[in-house]
Formats: C-alpha cells, sequence, structure tokens
C-alpha cells in the first residue's frame, strides 16, 4: 500500500486556486521532496495532508485513511515540522518534548525512552536544560524536528526544514534526515535545488497550484537534458510558463 | 493527561515570564501600598483598605487577560498553536488548557493582594478566605476575555488592547479609582450595565461578610463571564478551522 494516496486534491482561496487537482503517490519508507517557486503550493499540500487545511475538492489518503473523513486517525500517524520554529520558547528544550509526549499520552518509562533516543540522535545533550527560545535558529530547528518525530510517526512532514540555516547546521540536518530515511516516509518542501537532490528518492515540481513533473534527480536531468539538477528545474518550470 | 500536559505548559510559559510577574503580582501590590500611603495622610472613604483591598484584587484581574491573550496570540504567530492541531488534541484540550492554568495564578495574586492588605491593617477574618476562594469564578470573565482577544489579535494588538486600553477602562469602569456616583449620568449607567464594578462589589460584600448583598451581583458578573466565554470558544474554533 501507498503511504500516501491524493486523489485530485484541490484548494481554492476565495477563487485562487493554490492546489490543482494534485494526483501523487508516495510508497512507504520514501523521502519525496516538493520543489516550486514561491506561491507554487507546496506548502498548501502539507497543511492539507497533515489535516491543518481542509480540501476544497478530491481527497487524500495516509495510510489508507482518508484526510477528510478520518482526520483523527492521520493525526495519530504523521508528524509535523512547520516551516517556522513550532517550540514553546519559556519550555526547556527537554520540557517542549515532554510536552509532545504528554500530549500523546505517552508513559513515564516510554517518554524517559523516548527522550533518551532522540536526544543522542538529535545530538541535543547539551542543550535539553536551556530555554527553546534562547537557542539558535539550527538548534531550534534540530528540536522542532525531534519533536515531530516523538509520536513515532509513520510519516514525516518537513517544511522547508533547513530554511535560513547556515552551510554547517543544514549538513548536519541533512545526516539526521539521511538517518531517518528508510524507516519512516518524509515529505520535504525546498528551495534548495542540492538538498533535494542530495536527499530525495524522488522529486516533485509544482508551480502555480499544478504538479508539473515527478521523477528522480536523475531521470529529471535526462528528461531536460541537462547535467546540473537546477538546470533540470529551471527548465521544466519555464516550460510550463510558456 | 492530555489537558494536563498542556495546562502544564500554559502555566510555565506564564510564570517563567519575568515582565508578568512584576506586572501581574508586584504592580496590583505597589498600588496597595500607595493608595494605603495616600489614604495615611489624606483619608478618603474610597481608599479605606477594607474598599481598597477588593477593588485592586478585581483591578489585578486584568492582568490575567493580558497573560491569556499574549499567551495565545504567541502560539498562534509561532506555529507552535499549528504543529499541536496536527497531533490528537481536542478542541476542548485547547480551550480548558489556557483557561484553567490562569485561575490558580489569579488566586495566588488575589491571595498576595489580601496578605498585603492585613499588613497594611486589614482585620483578619473568615471572609477574607471566601474573598480569595470568589476570586475563581470571578477570574473566568477576564481569562475568556483573554481567550477572545488571543484568538483575533496579534501579539503587538494584544498589548495594546489589553495591556492598556482594557486594564484601564475596566478600572475605570469598575470604580476603583473614584466614586461612579460622583462621575453619575452616562458613565455610572454604562459602568452598571457592565460586569466590572460587579466583580468589585462581589469582593467587598464578602469582604463585608454580606453573601445576599454580594449574590445581588452574580447575575451579572457569571453571566457575562458565560457569554464572554461562548463568544471566546466561537472565535477560537474559527482560528483554528482557518489554521
Amino acid at each position: 500500500m501507498d503511504a500516501i494516496q491524493t486523489i485530485n486534491l484541490t484548494k481554492q482561496y476565495n477563487g485562487l486556486t493554490a492546489v490543482d487537482h494534485l494526483n501523487l503517490q508516495i510508497k512507504q519508507g520514501e523521502l519525496f521532496s516538493l520543489l516550486g517557486t514561491n506561491g507554487a503550493g507546496k506548502t498548501t499540500v502539507i497543511k492539507m495532508l497533515s489535516c491543518l487545511t481542509a480540501p476544497t475538492q478530491g481527497d487524500a489518503f495516509i495510510g489508507g485513511y482518508s484526510i477528510v473523513k478520518d482526520s483523527w486517525n492521520v493525526k495519530s500517524m504523521i508528524g509535523v515540522s512547520p516551516q517556522e520554529t513550532a517550540v514553546a520558547p519559556n519550555l526547556t528544550v527537554l520540557e517542549n518534548m515532554e510536552l509532545i509526549c504528554g500530549i500523546h499520552s505517552f508513559s513515564k518509562e516510554k517518554t524517559s525512552a523516548k527522550i533518551a533516543e532522540l536526544t543522542k540522535l538529535f545530538d541535543l545533550q547539551d542543550i535539553l536544560f536551556k530555554k527553546a527560545g534562547k537557542l539558535s535558529g539550527g538548534w531550534q530547528r534540530r528540536v522542532s524536528i525531534a519533536m515531530a518525530l516523538i509520536s513515532e510517526p509513520c510519516i514525516l512532514f518537513l517544511d522547508e526544514p533547513t530554511l535560513g540555516l547556515d552551510v554547517i547546521a543544514r549538513s548536519e540536518l541533512w545526516e539526521i534526515i539521511r538517518a531517518l530515511k528508510g524507516t519512516v516516509t518524509i515529505i520535504l518542501t525546498t528551495h534548495y535545488m542540492e538538498e533535494a537532490e542530495t536527499l530525495s528518492d524522488r522529486i516533485g515540481i509544482m508551480k502555480n497550484g499544478k504538479l508539473l513533473v515527478v521523477g528522480t534527480a536523475q531521470s529529471l536531468m535526462e528528461q531536460t537534458a541537462t547535467e546540473k539538477f537546477e538546470n533540470a528545474f529551471i527548465s521544466i518550470v519555464k516550460e510550463a510558463a510558456q | 493527561m492530555k489537558l494536563f500536559t498542556f495546562s502544564k505548559r500554559c502555566a510555565k510559559e506564564i510564570l517563567r515570564d519575568p515582565l508578568n510577574l512584576l506586572f501581574g503580582l508586584g504592580f496590583p501590590g505597589v498600588l496597595l501600598l500607595l493608595l494605603s500611603a495616600i489614604q495615611a495622610n489624606v483619608p478618603v472613604a474610597l481608599f479605606e483598605i477594607t474598599k481598597l483591598t477588593p477593588g485592586i484584587t478585581v483591578f489585578g484581574l486584568s492582568f490575567m487577560t493580558l497573560f491569556s491573550a499574549t499567551l495565545i496570540a504567541k502560539d498562534r504567530e509561532s506555529s507552535l498553536l499549528q504543529r499541536l492541531y496536527t497531533t490528537p488534541l481536542r478542541a476542548y484540550d485547547y480551550i480548558l488548557g489556557y483557561l484553567l492554568p490562569v485561575i490558580p495564578i489569579a488566586i495566588l495574586q488575589s491571595t498576595a493582594c489580601y496578605l498585603l492588605a492585613i499588613a497594611l491593617g486589614l482585620p483578619v477574618n473568615v471572609n477574607i478566605l471566601y474573598a480569595i476562594l470568589m476570586t475563581a469564578p470571578i477570574s473566568v470573565l477576564y481569562i475568556a476575555l483573554g481567550l477572545l482577544c488571543g484568538s483575533v489579535f496579534n501579539v503587538k494588538q494584544v498589548g495594546g488592547i489589553c495591556g492598556a486600553l482594557l486594564t484601564n477602562l475596566s478600572a475605570w469602569l469598575s470604580g476603583v479609582w473614584f466614586d461612579l456616583e460622583l462621575v453619575g449620568g452616562t458613565f455610572e449607567k454604562i459602568a452598571n450595565l457592565l460586569p466590572f464594578v460587579h466583580a468589585v462589589e462581589i469582593q467587598k460584600a464578602i469582604i463585608n461578610g454580606s453573601i445576599a448583598e454580594a449574590m445581588c451581583h452574580f447575575p451579572v458578573v457569571f453571566g457575562y463571564a458565560a457569554g464572554t466565554l461562548c463568544v471566546a470558544v466561537f472565535l477560537f474554533l474559527r482560528q483554528m478551522k482557518k489554521q
């Protein structure tokens, strides 16, 4: 079974079509990147798939559950790291993680085990007792993704996870995302071509709410007869504009 | 469990903000000291400790509006609420989670006010305990106003509307700083139509040991509290849906 299947998924805001009849299948354990120019509809897709906003038309199935009819079951399967950092600023990193554990009704033992596991994976030991609001952007993003993983989601949505981070922080986050590949299905939106090319199993390119192409970075370069993935992206988007 | 976890987080966010502690707990105390000092030099009936303390206690509750509104507005702006909306928290978990932890803070503030008042000469009796306990239901009105403002305004707007406008308006219209009868006319009529003066009268009546008199003001205060809470819940759910 596909981890995610969208059927004519559409979202309109005041007559403006943000996502236009999106049909997409994403396999279990796959890292799928959604690329596109500003306003292409990437974040709206993530918002619909994570039940934050209802589609105007169509549906999507996450682990077989409809985002329209079974949002409660969908929410128990997903983890979301929003575009803006979403941490409780006056709480320590440890308390932030405990908050999410509590919201998912974890037992004391499970809470301790999960926090220990994520502290190790994200190397949070030194900042565990620091207030999340006092951390740098890179560390806040790390904590934010760690929080998204607490519920042991089958599907993880990362909305521009490395936006605004310096090169080192970005490369460290890439390492973490790589480590998650295969175990969790990851849907990632990004503006960084290198990030999509390096991390993704498949890439979808959107423009004006429409999905233009889906394929591996290699296949998209072959399709456009380009040697750099960035050029392939530009070629596809420009061609769609003509 | 989920509700408790979320409430605990909200309480921590409020109590760890030094400005909240300074204004919420410190400011009413400073006012009590200042007005008592004025009263010692120029006696005014309105500022007698038995009348002043209930008024200051209720004035202090307007900071609960500011606390809850600021917290909700900040959560909305920081995307934390967006993250939480993707978890199995229900709508009532959010509403009660924001509402419930502020009630003990209101009781704590009221206790601090009455303890200071005792030090300034308020006669010690069981009525003080009743007055402190009555803070809890009265505070629902102020917290609901916070839930309402936090659901509609951003952090900057909340600072202006709840921090400046509402705090002053509720104080002027509650008869804490001046006798409403002295102003009279439309101002007095408007003040009597609103719940703030009635909240102060409840506290004054309880301190005077007159439960029957306090009960006369219950319908206005708790009617407004229930009405405000309903509107606040509607607006919160509306912004939740908008996400």
